[in-house]
């Protein structure tokens, strides 16, 4: 069983390195998007720091949305999606195989990259580890709670802005509590219990999440 | 075996069949003929599982294939217009896919697999690449190497060329022969021996019974 868990990871991650530009695009697009902010508001660090966590949060959320098609649909359209679904391993556990590779694929490299785009938005230190603590626990529920919309959206023509009218107001509770724990870090102030907020938050989507993954592709398959 | 009780296929408020019933036994090929649009693929994805239908059942081995889900997967393989293939993978990585994804035997060596479809020196390029003959090919690959009884394809032979028909044909054979279930729909006259064939001719609804 945790063979096959193994076999979609490395199967998606493969497809997507021969296919490298749908990897590369959600990260440039994140990274110009925060770029473009000291370009607009001035350069004055004071508020640079200030507006830099919901900068990135918000970017980062963008960069996702943008990926997230990719994650059903070219399934859908080579009929592997089909064939998935008439595999003997349960559905919801083969869906938390393809959540996980387009994490890394698309989650990870932002992870990765951000603390050079703190250093942009003069990002103070203690703020910056409580950015990358609120990164690693938020964007996991980000592509969960994206994966139900997806599923909800494949069988769709244009589900794009669908995509993002259902995804979107969801990832809101995940923005205030992160940007909350940055700013009271920011402030030196104590932000663990915002962390465990989230933490909380993405237990409750592993465990649920890939069941209405499940459930919706069953919808949209029929 | 395979069965159906009371099949009513409802698409779009179209009534596409009523009240089939049908039993596919161990060792039997059932070929569905039927003009284009009569509901022969539609008839397949509710003998799959994937969608469901407006009334009947479906059942595997005696037991409603809704209820055992998992158990029925472990003995189905499904083929249908869109073929599974990963266009960015090459031949062996797909057909790896399919032998860790699916009940299949383990130690089949996969070159041999793919000697037998004539994939053999196109191993390592990505079925993006290859004709849609031979990326249909990697699809019916699976068949030399599954372990499922039932198999329920969708039109196989479309893109094929003539020898690639032929040793799918004999593929087929082989399988009901050795007391598998062979369901498939396709337009092309099959040359296989009488005795344990079966055909099933769809015909289109009138008029009066279209609408539900």
């Amino acid at each position: 069983m945790f063979n096959v868990f193994i076999q979609v990871v490395r199967q998606d991650l493969l497809a997507a390195f021969r296919h490298q530009s749908a990897i590369l695009n959600p990260i440039w697009f994140f990274i110009i998007v925060v770029t473009l902010f000291p370009l607009g508001l001035g350069t004055d660090p004071t508020l640079l720091s200030r507006i830099a966590p919901g900068v990135i949060w918000v970017a980062a959320l963008l960069a996702a949305l943008l990926s997230f098609e990719r994650l059903f649909k070219d399934d859908y359209i080579d009929g592997s999606l089909e064939q998935m679904m008439l595999s003997p391993y349960p559905l919801a556990w083969l869906v938390s195989a393809k959540v996980l590779a387009h994490w890394l694929l698309t989650s990870l490299p932002i992870l990765i990259i951000s603390p050079l785009l703190a250093i942009f938005l003069s990002l103070q230190i203690d703020a910056f580890y409580a950015l990358s603590l609120t990164l690693l626990i938020g964007t996991p529920i980000l592509s969960l709670l994206g994966a139900i919309g997806v599923a909800l959206t494949v069988g769709l023509r244009k589900g794009g802005i669908l995509l993002s009218l259902i995804m979107l107001p969801l990832s809101i509770p995940i923005l205030i509590f992160s940007t909350m724990a940055v700013e009271a870090a920011a402030s030196g102030q104590d932000y663990l219990g915002f962390v465990l907020l989230l933490a909380a938050m993405l237990v409750g989507a592993i465990t649920l999440a890939p069941f209405a993954i499940a459930a919706a592709l069953r919808v949209s398959i029929s | 075996m395979l069965e159906c009780k009371d099949l009513t296929c409802v698409r779009e408020q179209r009534v596409l069949f009523k009240q089939l019933n049908l039993i596919v036994k161990p060792g039997e090929i059932l070929h569905i003929e039927g003009p284009n649009g009569v509901g022969k693929s539609s008839l397949l994805a509710l003998l799959t599982g994937l969608s469901s239908a407006y009334s009947g059942d479906v059942y595997w081995q005696q037991q409603k294939i809704t209820a055992q889900r998992e158990t029925y997967y472990q003995d189905l393989l499904y083929l249908g217009h869109k073929s599974g293939v990963k266009a960015e993978l090459t031949a062996l990585e797909n057909c790896q896919g399919f032998q860790r994804l699916y009940s299949s035997q383990t130690d089949v060596d996969l070159y041999d697999v793919l000697l037998k479809v004539g994939l053999v020196g196109y191993e390592d390029i990505p079925a993006a690449q290859l004709s849609a003959g031979q990326q249909r090919r990697i699809a019916l690959a699976r068949m030399y190497f599954t372990e499922c009884k039932l198999w329920i394809l969708d039109e196989p032979f479309t893109s094929l060329d003539k020898e690639a028909i032929k040793s799918l044909e004999t593929c087929l054979i082989k399988h009901a022969q050795q007391g598998g279930i062979v369901v498939l729909t396709t337009h092309q006259a099959l040359s296989i021996p009488e005795a344990n064939y079966k055909k099933l001719f769809l015909t289109k609804a009138t008029v009066e019974e279209h609408y539900v």
